[in-house]
């Protein structure tokens, strides 16, 4: 196994106390391997948007813990959490966030601005094969368009990690595959691990690995020894 | 059993509490300012009148030289007269140890062995006059409280030119000196002018009145024509020197009253309005908002099968609640705070007794400004959701349309990173959502502005009145008008500077149906110590033969320079005049007509008669003056400018003129209400946004940046505009808080308008503080998960 991206350790997630306690996470012990693509499958409440979120640095878990690159996430600061979002994370979301006052091409430049090291927003958007729309505001682009922009603006700052929850959720099948395809390119032209958490079961054929989730812990993990190509995935 | 819907109404409620209370707390001050004013005009006015009722003040009040008891009956017997009451009153100086100057005073006749037909007097303290006495007096309980004198006490004065002792048996009141004046002065002073009742047999041998009176009081009976009765009342008294009857209307302290509650009413009409008014427009940008925000619930309610009906009468409960809620704190504020006010008035106004009453209609009219303009919000856009299917509805709406901002500012983009982008085309974009914003801060800035230059214009009013148009430190007034010798015996007095002779002579002025019942001033060539001012404060050269009035009684009499006059001299010979108005004159104290002393005098063909003086003195040598000026025997009163201005001040911030502060503070919670609703309705829409922002690596104070930035430029754009609007609000507030006394000038004060700023700025910072305290807590997982 290569070396992990994220080492995952007694991870619990608590809301609320006493009788009226949810446990999403009961202790999630996992490594997620650096430079793949990995699947987080469950049934909702599972735990598995819980853990993204906690990985992601949106959130603060009530024990255990996170390292990353050496670092334990579970004891950063809010300011340091900001600086890993920044330097280290891209996120693309379910509805897109994007903003709607900015063009394609101003979304993108809105992190490459504060990243650390940014690629030219025009490639990214290129990347996502929107060179000729970059200058359109949300309003004027397709949902599909908007998703290839939230994912442009993702990785525009190449980020390590690309956390993904639900990102074909508000979109047809076709257009969700050319999304799914250009999250595998990104995965292979940066390098960046890409985690992505989605209901949609077949997408998992696209993965290096997929993660169970099941009653606020994993259930199993599987290494995906026939990776198929979001052309051939059907769901 | 409470349906759902109401369960979601109160948990919607308590999840904006912060907003509903910011809403909820301008409406209520608006509404409260409402009540509370006309609450307590209505209240002032009520107990004014039974004060009146009560202790039988006349309706008709007729001085004369002296005229014979034996007129009373043919008086009664005029038509429309119903009570007759004949009476002695003259001037007194009352000399109190330890006061350097004799205080001047009014004496009254109280008839023998009976009580008053008409002005009546309330007794505070002691015991009635015993007519058997001629020592025992009354005296007035303000003149008594100013100088710690009881019943018991001993008082000395000169009357008629004799100096008597007399014994205080009891302290008064009357409606009839609620306000007391000395004779040539404008402002009433508590400590300086005193009224003392005696009985009739006493004071008609003091001022040689056996079996005659020189003043009559009347009472109209019921459908009686006061303009007949009048000049009935003229042409009897006529022959026995009678010096012209007036109206109660006329009589000092009644005018003075009726002007100061003329204030409080006009404040109280013209002010609570635009408070009110703001309030409601604040309303309606909130509650429009609100419900936009709740678009995807109305497309799920109706998708379950509740009618456009039903829905709508959620929210409009949930505005009902809001702004009823806040209409009734407002009632309660306004019983609550017009009762205190009545109460401090009351004691200003001298009333023995209190009828609070509050204004009904004030309630209702509070209470359906507030829901009429909360609901025309709801309803708009209601309308417009209404308009789509429950599923479109549901569905996030598709982003803002900012396409056409693009084109804004290319060069500009160059210049701005992108969350300045994003702040500007915010503006530019939605320009009527930024309007809103801009004109409801401009709204706060402006009452602020408004308020402030109030204040600036009461300051500015005693600067030019005893600064600029009287330069003197002491006037002196004569008993009668006698001759011009009399200032060189002024002159002569070591320590005195300086001495200019004044001509006052009381007139009524008339012009077509406009009258006034007040005095020519007759000021000489050159005078350097009291002058006419013109709107530059240069002094007026004064033309012979012809009248300049102040512009406030040329507003009055409607006449411009140019226009006759006819001059009704109520003094000696009492002819007829007609005069042309030469000039307009600048004044803010009073209602002043001037003329030239030597043309005043010689249409009187009264050559050389002066009736007082001002002076200027070494400040060294007061006392000696003082006690030289007492040993006068033409001497009737002197006043020290600073007295006087002193007085005005206690006035102006105790008076009418006090409600300036309230009003004040009001304005302030407005504008912040104001400024705190934009920065979170601002906040409300932009939360998922800013979370986004936050995800994608900004830090707390970046994303903040993008918000406040926001706020910061529509509260920029707001302050010229809020100056502009303030500095036509200021005339309006500023004719509310004129009358007839002083008037109030809507000045231009840089200063004002830069605390006013300051006053919005600082709203501002602390909103977007609180604000950003919010986005700092943001929970970004949640904010992330909602749709738009």
């Amino acid at each position: 196994m290569p070396e992990p991206a994220y080492r995952i350790a007694g991870l619990t997630k608590v809301y609320g106390e006493g009788r009226s306690a949810v446990h999403a996470l009961r202790g999630v012990d996992l490594e997620i391997p650096k430079g793949e693509i990995v699947v987080l499958l469950g049934p909702s409440g599972s735990g598995k948007s819980t853990l993204l979120n906690i990985v992601g640095g949106l959130d603060r878990c009530s024990a255990g813990t996170v390292h990353f690159q050496g670092q334990n996430l579970t004891e950063m600061t809010d300011a340091q959490l900001t600086r890993y979002r920044r330097d280290h994370i891209g996120f693309v979301f379910q509805f897109y966030n994007l903003m709607p006052s900015l063009t394609a091409h101003e979304n993108v430049e809105l992190v490459t601005e504060i990243a650390a090291n940014p690629m030219n927003p025009d490639d990214a958007l290129a990347m996502v094969g929107l060179r000729e729309r970059v200058d359109h505001f949300p309003a004027q682009m397709s949902g599909g368009e908007q998703q290839r922009v939230a994912i442009a603006r993702a990785v525009a700052k190449q980020p390590d990690v690309l956390f993904c929850d639900e990102p074909t959720g508000a979109l047809d099948s076709t257009t969700g595959r050319a999304v799914l395809q250009v999250l595998k390119d990104v995965n292979e032209k940066l390098g960046a691990t890409v985690l992505i958490v989605t209901h949609a079961a077949a997408q998992a054929a696209m993965a290096d690995r997929v993660i169970h989730f099941a009653d606020g812990n994993v259930r199993d993990v599987v290494v995906n020894r026939k990776k198929m190509t979001p052309e051939e995935i059907e769901w | 059993m409470v349906s759902p819907l109401d369960h979601k109404l109160l948990r919607d409620l308590m999840r904006m509490k912060g907003q509903v209370l910011a809403i909820g707390m301008v409406i209520a001050v608006g509404v409260m300012m409402l009540v509370m004013m006309s609450g307590l005009v209505t209240s002032l006015n009520e107990t004014r009148s039974t004060y009146y009722d009560r202790y039988r003040l006349a309706d008709i009040f007729a001085p004369v030289t002296r005229a014979p008891e034996r007129l009373l009956p043919r008086l009664a017997a005029i038509d429309g007269v119903g009570v007759v009451e004949g009476r002695v009153q003259g001037s007194a100086l009352i000399d109190l140890p330890g006061t350097d100057l004799p205080v001047q005073a009014q004496a009254v006749s109280l008839p023998d062995l009976r009580d008053p037909r008409l002005n009546a007097v309330y007794l505070t303290d002691g015991r009635m006059i015993d007519s058997d006495r001629s020592d025992e007096i009354l005296l007035l309980q303000s003149l008594a409280r100013a100088h710690d004198l009881h019943p018991g006490d001993r008082l000395v004065a000169t009357m008629n030119g004799a100096r008597r002792t007399f014994r205080i048996v009891g302290l008064a009141q009357s409606p009839e000196f609620l306000y007391t004046t000395a004779p040539g002065e404008m402002v009433p002073d508590d400590a300086r002018y005193g009224v003392i009742w005696m009985s009739n047999s006493a004071l008609s041998a003091a001022y040689d009145m056996d079996g005659a009176f020189n003043e009559v009081l009347l009472a109209l009976s019921r459908g009686a024509k006061e303009a007949a009765v009048l000049a009935a009342v003229d042409r009897i008294l006529g022959p026995y020197g009678g010096l012209g009857a007036y109206p109660l209307a006329d009589q000092t302290s009644n005018r003075f009253i009726t002007e100061e509650i003329g204030g409080l009413e006009a404040a109280a009409v013209g002010v609570p309005p635009i408070f009110l008014g703001v309030a409601a427009f604040l309303l309606y940008i909130v509650i429009s908002r609100m419900v936009q925000a709740e678009r995807t619930e109305i497309g799920l309610m109706k998708a379950f099968g509740y009618t456009n009906a039903e829905v709508g009468a959620h929210y409009f409960k949930m505005v009902l609640l809001i702004a009823v809620g806040g209409a009734f704190v407002g009632c309660l504020l306004g019983i609550f705070a017009g009762g205190a006010m009545v109460q401090l008035y009351t004691a200003y106004f001298k009333f023995p007794f209190l009828v609070f009453q509050l204004e009904p209609s004030s309630f209702i009219i509070g209470v359906l400004v507030s829901v009429l303009s909360a609901s025309a919000g709801g309803l708009f856009v209601l309308g417009q959701v209404f308009a789509l299917t429950p599923s479109a509805a549901m569905r996030a709406p598709a982003p803002p349309d900012f396409s056409r901002t693009g084109e804004i500012g290319r060069a500009l983009n160059l210049l701005l990173d992108q969350p300045s982008r994003m702040v500007l085309r915010r503006i530019t974009r939605q320009p009527g959502r930024m309007a809103g914003a801009v004109i409801g801060i401009a709204c706060g800035m402006a009452l602020s502005v408004s308020m402030l230059t109030i204040y600036v214009g009461f300051d500015r009013t005693i600067d030019l009145t005893f600064d600029v148009v009287d330069r003197s430190d002491v006037t002196v007034s004569f008993t009668t008008a006698v001759s011009d010798k009399t200032i060189y015996e002024l002159q002569r007095m070591p320590g005195v500077t300086l001495v200019e002779p004044i001509r006052i002579v009381p007139t009524v002025l008339r012009s077509g149906r406009y009258s006034y019942r007040g005095a020519i001033e007759g000021i000489p060539k050159d005078a350097r110590l009291y002058r006419a001012i013109d709107s530059a404060l240069s002094t007026i050269a004064l033309q012979q033969g012809g009248i300049t009035l102040s512009s406030s009684l040329a507003n009055i009499l409607h006449v411009a320079p140019g226009d006759i006059l006819t001059v009704e001299v109520r003094e000696g010979r009492q002819p007829v005049l007609n005069l042309p108005v030469r000039g307009v004159a600048e004044s803010l104290l009073g209602s002043p007509a001037y003329m030239d002393m030597e043309a005043l005098n010689r249409v009187l063909r009264e050559p050389g008669r002066v009736s007082g003086a001002y002076l200027a003195i070494d400040s060294g040598q007061a006392d000696a003056i003082y006690r030289a000026l007492q040993d006068m025997p033409t001497v009737a009163g002197v006043s020290l400018k600073a007295d006087a201005r002193n007085a005005f001040k206690v006035l102006m911030d105790t008076g009418a003129g006090a409600i300036r502060y309230v009003m004040g503070a009001v304005a302030f919670v407005i504008t912040f209400g104001i400024v705190y609703n934009s920065a979170r309705i601002a906040h409300a829409e932009r939360a998922r946004d800013l979370a986004s922002l936050r995800v994608i690596g900004f830090t707390k104070g970046e994303t903040a940046f993008v918000l406040l930035g926001e706020l910061a430029a529509v509260t920029l754009i707001a302050l010229p505009v809020g100056a502009v609007l303030g500095y036509y609000l200021s005339f309006g507030i500023a004719a509310g808080f004129s009358t007839d006394l002083y008037q109030i000038p809507a000045i231009f004060d840089p200063g004002s308008y830069g605390f006013a700023a300051l006053v919005v700025i600082g709203a501002g910072l602390t909103s977007g503080w609180l604000v950003k305290r919010d986005i700092d807590r943001a929970d970004l997982v949640s904010a992330l998960k909602t749709r738009e």
